[in-house]
């Protein structure tokens, strides 16, 4: 630039902002006030219904729920874990199985075959079930390298089924990138491995980050249901409880902290989503 | 023509980028079936000038009519100017998962609500207008840039726009392409289309435009007839701006 005079806006520039201003605030308000009349809306309608005193001794008895907070974040500690370690094991594991569906050439059809089969599988069969499977089914067999731990065994149901969703999910986001880019990189003389890990596959997770962070969020709290198997977590030790004193608030209380431990991961995403979105356009009002 | 106001009046118009600004009072007026061309090097403003004008992005000063009204002004609903424009960018902007006559009669049918059969036959005529009849069931990847950015330029025109915005149309096409899309836009000033165009293809901006606008550092620095600006400007950077591109074999 060459002389920086200092900008002054005109009085027709002064007044649209104004105007803007105004209607940003209008906007606020109207939004603020939607928002609690809604709120107060269904507070009313909750608290004036004829069931709502025993409801409210029954599943929101804030003092016991005080009382068995301990023990319940005791089990959440091992879903936490189950969780980190699930969660690795689904991306390494969905990422081969992406790879292998998205082979070309007749020679890898086995592997396609191979890896189509056991996406159709675990994506189809209920995660109930595949617990059930796993969790009863593999120790029956008596094979002593086996791991017997209900937590191990239901970790690794936990895969099967998600590497599943996850693969698709991956496999969604390399065939999403654009054939050019392909073209480009082995043009360059970048073999198909190299394309596909320096050039397809940095695109791709950025395409699917969002939807990835997704099925995360939903993983979180299908890592509650290894308590079927007998593993002590946040929803077995709630179920302990419950079982003493036939009030629900510990399952409340269980489902709380499984919706806290799912808000930073929503926001995380939100946030993926936005920057990626920012980042790729080129700015603008549309 | 005397008397009446421009089609499209750009008036002191200033545009930031953050802290940086990119339009520094920008003025200029295209009259109804007038060409007027934009020309100037790589940042110096001419597609946020476009983007402007399109209301694609918010002016920080200034004011720009529409036919005399301020489209500027943040009470005028932008998707009603913007019916009335017709834009084509220089990445074409098709739509691939539509083909070309679903491309085009997207906006007539959706936001001008004219029935499809009707809307299917002007974009067939229009087609057959750039030679591109046999294309209609296409989808925009299988066809070539020059192709793809005559399919756009009829896309723009399918609403029968008040005014053309045509950003750098020509820059991603190689020479031999160019020719065809030039011919168009050459065919449509003929016509009397009010059109607003920035270009690198000075040749052309002489042949067509009826008023040239030299953008150096986001302000318009020299304007006129094209004889005078491109054959005699009075401006030095205006000089070296063309010696550059002389020397570049593009004039």
């Amino acid at each position: 630039m060459r002389t920086t005079e200092l900008y002054e806006p005109s009085a027709r520039e002064l007044d649209r902002r104004a105007y803007r201003r105004s209607r940003a605030r209008r906007s606020t308000a109207v939004a603020l006030a939607s928002t609690l009349v809604f709120a107060l809306l269904a507070y009313l309608t909750v608290t004036n219904a004829p069931g709502w005193d025993r409801t409210r001794a029954t599943f929101f008895d804030i003092s016991y729920g005080w009382e068995v907070l301990p023990d319940i974040l005791e089990g959440l500690w091992l879903n936490i874990r189950v969780l980190a370690v699930a969660a690795v094991a689904v991306v390494v594991v969905a990422l081969m199985l992406a790879l292998l569906r998205t082979l070309r050439g007749p020679v890898f059809l086995p592997l396609r075959l191979l890896a189509t089969a056991y996406i159709d599988l675990f994506r189809g069969m209920p995660l109930l079930i595949v617990l059930y499977l796993v969790g009863f089914g593999l120790p029956a067999l008596r094979l002593d390298w086996l791991p017997t731990s209900e937590t191990t065994l239901g970790t690794i149901a936990l895969v099967l089924t998600y590497s599943a969703y996850v693969a698709e999910v991956f496999r969604a986001g390399i065939e999403a990138v654009h054939p050019s880019q392909r073209a480009a990189a082995r043009s360059l003389g970048l073999t198909y491995r190299q394309t596909m890990r320096m050039v397809v596959l940095p695109q791709a997770v950025r395409k699917v980050t969002p939807p990835l962070l997704n099925d995360f969020v939903a993983m979180q709290k299908d890592v509650g249901l290894i308590s079927v198997l007998g593993a002590v977590d946040a929803i077995r030790k709630a179920q302990i409880e419950v079982a003493q004193t036939f009030n629900f608030t510990p399952y409340v209380v269980a489902g709380l902290l499984f919706v806290l431990l799912a808000v930073p991961s929503a926001r995380l995403a939100d946030w993926v989503t936005n920057r990626a979105a920012r980042r790729q356009q080129a700015g603008g009002l549309v | 023509m005397s008397g009446a106001a421009p089609v499209l009046s750009v008036d002191n118009v200033v545009k930031f980028f953050g802290e940086h600004q990119v339009l520094r009072g920008i003025s200029l007026d295209v009259a109804e079936h007038q060409v007027v061309t934009v020309i100037g090097s790589s940042g110096s403003g001419k597609s946020t000038l476009m983007r402007c004008v399109n209301l694609l992005e918010v002016i920080d000063d200034g004011v720009i009519a529409l036919d005399g009204r301020d489209i500027t002004d943040p009470r005028v609903d932008p998707d009603h100017v913007r019916r009335r424009i017709g834009v084509v960018f220089q990445a074409y902007n098709l739509f691939p998962h539509m083909n070309v006559q679903d491309n085009i009669t997207l906006a007539p049918r959706v936001v001008h609500g004219v029935p499809r059969a009707a809307a299917v036959e002007r974009a067939r005529e229009l087609l057959a207008r750039v030679g591109l009849e046999d294309k209609a069931d296409e989808y925009p990847d299988r066809l070539s840039g020059g192709q793809q950015q005559r399919v756009a330029i009829v896309r723009a025109l399918a609403t029968d726009p008040r005014l053309l915005l045509l950003d750098e149309i020509t820059s991603a096409l190689d020479p031999e392409l160019v020719g065809d899309v030039l011919r168009l836009v050459r065919e449509l000033a003929e016509q009397g289309m009010t059109i607003l165009m920035a270009t690198h293809e000075m040749g052309f901006a002489r042949q067509v435009a009826d008023h040239v606008c030299f953008l150096d550092q986001g302000v318009v620095l020299e304007q006129g007839p094209p004889e005078q600006v491109l054959g005699d400007p009075v401006e030095p950077r205006t000089r070296q701006f063309l010696a550059r591109i002389i020397d570049a074999g593009r004039l």
